[in-house]
């Protein structure tokens, strides 16, 4: 059966949570202040976002697999390869390991 | 500051909409696969095909409904599913609020352009600097919800192995991602990596006892520590200008 009403209000709280800001903050244009801060926010956020994945479940497990790919990627891009083949390269890369730990 | 505003006012060129469809591309092709372990995870939990397919549909975020459909499963019940979900997606609130004045329109257009914020694609448009390529960020967030949905609905179908996407190895393609965008910042000045370990710092910290979402929250945090730094020249974003525009390889500006 499926679970409507938690459905509908995860579907609503997403959203609210991306439409908040350009909703309250119009047309406005930011203070430089806030923009200063806003600069900061996506290199913050892509180390977060990557931090996180690595440490899923609060640290309990380290995909090995997942390290690997993450090392790779500083190498995939000394050799200039496109954001595709880069992605592509680490993913084969996880799955080699994967394959050859279990 | 006559550089700032036409970055977010230029209008879809094609080299605008290849940037934004190549990275749709990138990223759907491992939401696709996602998205089928979602399908298959709703069948598993007995939802009706449309319940799967609407949630993908207005919902659009794996985080969110991995997280919904785990604590579910877990016998978590309806409203720690919903409290689960919103936390892993209680990033949507700064980055809604960095993309901002990359949108146009009224209240109620901007709330639905802010619609096409998800991780990828965020990351993707962003120029530098705070500001954003609004037609990367649509371009690359319609061609993931095309593949998301589609993904759902082949799940749900064929129910295959959730396991699935692990074993190809396409679960890294996120982290991956954001990593090559982190380190693709020619002229990335010395805030800019500061920002950078803090944020890692912080999400590392947290995620000893907190879920992903409130982690993400800590890390967006960091960025306050601008407000304690000599204001930056109006162009200093310029110096790592890059996702996008590299991408795209459109003209300096």
């Amino acid at each position: 059966m499926t679970p409507w009403p938690a459905v509908v209000a995860v579907a609503a709280l997403s959203f609210a949570l991306k439409a908040a800001g350009p909703a309250l903050l119009g047309e406005r244009e930011l203070p430089p202040r806030a923009r200063a801060v806003i600069a900061l926010m996506a290199p913050a956020l892509l180390a977060g976002l990557v931090t996180v994945e690595v440490a899923d479940e609060g640290w309990r497990t380290v995909d090995p697999a997942l390290l690997t790919a993450l090392t790779a990627v500083p190498l995939l891009r000394w050799f200039r390869l496109p954001m595709p083949a880069v992605l592509f390269g680490a993913a084969a890369l996880a799955a080699a390991v994967r394959a050859l730990t279990t | 500051m006559s550089n700032e505003l036409p970055l977010c006012d230029h209008g879809l060129s094609r080299q605008r909409l290849r940037a934004g469809l190549r990275v749709g591309f990138s990223l759907g092709t491992a939401s696709f696969l996602l998205a089928v372990s979602f399908g298959a995870i709703t069948q598993s939990q007995g939802w009706a095909m449309t319940g799967a397919l609407l949630c993908s549909m207005v919902v659009f975020s794996a985080s969110a409904q991995f997280a919904l459909v785990s604590t579910l499963g877990a016998g978590g019940g309806v409203a720690s599913a919903v409290v689960a979900a919103a936390l892993v997606n209680a990033r949507f609130l700064p980055m809604g609020v960095s993309v901002a004045t990359a949108l146009r329109g009224g209240r109620l257009r901007r709330a639905a352009e802010a619609q096409a914020v998800v991780d990828g694609s965020w990351a993707a448009a962003h120029l530098g600097g705070g500001r954003f390529d609004r037609w990367v960020l649509f371009t690359a967030s319609a061609v993931q919800w095309v593949l998301w949905v589609t993904g759902t609905v082949a799940g749900a179908v064929l129910a295959p192995s959730p396991h699935l996407q692990t074993s190809l190895g396409l679960d890294v393609v996120a982290p991956v991602m954001f990593l090559f965008l982190l380190l693709d910042a020619p002229g990335a000045d010395r805030p800019y990596w500061t920002s950078a370990l803090l944020g890692g710092a912080v999400a590392a910290g947290l995620s000893m006892f907190l879920p992903a979402g409130p982690a993400l929250i800590g890390a967006a945090c960091v960025s306050l520590v601008a407000l304690a730094r000599p204001l930056p020249k109006e162009d200093r974003g310029e110096a790592y200008r890059g996702h996008a525009g590299e991408q795209a390889g459109t003209e300096p500006r």
